[in-house]
């Protein structure tokens, strides 16, 4: 393991659990984003989250899509960044970019 | 992703089997390789990204495709059931090593000082053996003490280990380099190991000493300048 939690191993637990759970994937970054790409976040409909997938500037975002795939069962390829107009809502403090791939295991 | 094959890559990383999960983006089409039944050129770029340890997306042939390594985590093996290595093992495992103690001494290697670590108390040649350092292992003696110290020394100069330490004082170190020459290391061979061991952060307690080495084994692993071999 090379991360402070087992993300992947949470996700299984909460599934054995019965809960419905999306997976956050750091895909791609540019500049100086905080993870690297495969960093992940799991997401619960009900709202647990384990993993982060940036220094904690993106994943309150990242956990509503990851709540909306798991309802659409459409996965979501999200950019975040200072030059995406969502920066004004939830940007990247440290100036990098992120592309995060949301989707349901299910 | 399904929940076959989210178990399917927890059982691959569970029998620590090297293996990439590879994503189409956007639509998340997936295979875990090696797959007989992937795409050739996904094949050669999923090894590519397995040999250089990096998870990255890749174009190919009009797609994109995320490439998510799951290597087996790097090892560890530490030579002395020692006070230091009390502190070292639980470092090392929190960054991500496979950690085992090698210590034939049973008053030292129990697992009520080690808790829930790989426990070895055979010789350390024979430890050694089975441990089986390649090129993503780190081997660290703490004993002092040549017996145990030299025979892992020497399996660990045979061996690609990326990181190679040895406690002990400078005057200890010259000594142990002597000894380690009659066994046919040549200079260039005894170049790899780092000795006195650690970054020079003036530790002082076990738990500092153990910072810096892990220190030490983390620059090495990640290139870094000061975790190369400075010019004895």
């Amino acid at each position: 393991m090379n991360e402070v939690e087992d993300v992947l191993a949470v996700a299984e637990g909460w599934r054995a659990a019965g809960e419905k759970v999306a997976l956050a994937t750091v895909v791609e970054t540019w500049g100086s984003s905080p993870r690297p790409a495969g960093s992940q976040m799991a997401v619960t409909a009900g709202g647990r989250m384990a993993g982060s997938v940036s220094g904690g500037c993106i994943e309150g975002a990242v956990a509503e899509a990851a709540r909306e795939t798991i309802a659409s069962g459409v996965p979501r390829l999200l950019d975040f960044g200072v030059t995406n107009e969502r920066a004004w809502e939830v940007g990247l403090a440290c100036g990098g970019k992120v592309k995060v791939f949301v989707e349901a295991v299910a | 992703m399904t929940p076959d094959l989210l178990a399917a890559l927890q059982a691959a990383r569970a029998a620590k089997r090297p293996v990439v999960l590879a994503t189409r983006l956007p639509d998340g089409a997936q295979y875990l390789l090696p797959d007989p039944k992937a795409p050739a050129a996904l094949a050669v770029a999923a090894a590519a990204a397995l040999h250089g340890e990096a998870s990255a997306s890749v174009a190919l042939g009009g797609e994109t495709w995320f490439l998510h390594v799951h290597n087996p985590p790097p090892r560890l093996a530490i030579i002395g059931a020692v006070h230091i290595a009390q502190a070292l093992a639980p470092f090392a495992a929190q960054t991500g090593f496979g950690v085992t103690v090698i210590d034939p001494r049973g008053a030292f290697a129990t697992s009520e000082r080690f808790p829930g670590v790989e426990i070895s108390r055979d010789w350390p040649d024979e430890a050694m053996a089975r441990f089986a350092p390649d090129a993503r292992s780190a081997v660290v003696t703490l004993t002092h003490d040549p017996k145990l110290d030299d025979p892992a020394l020497d399996a660990a100069l045979r061996s690609e280990a990326f990181y190679i330490g040895a406690l002990g004082s400078r005057k200890t170190h010259a000594a142990r380099l002597k000894r380690l020459r009659e066994l046919g290391h040549d200079d260039a061979a005894l170049s790899r190991i780092h000795g006195p061991v650690g970054l020079d952060i003036e530790a002082v307690t076990a738990p500092e000493i153990a910072v810096s080495i892990l220190a030490e084994i983390i620059a090495a692993r990640r290139g870094a300048a000061m975790g190369q071999k400075a010019a004895a």
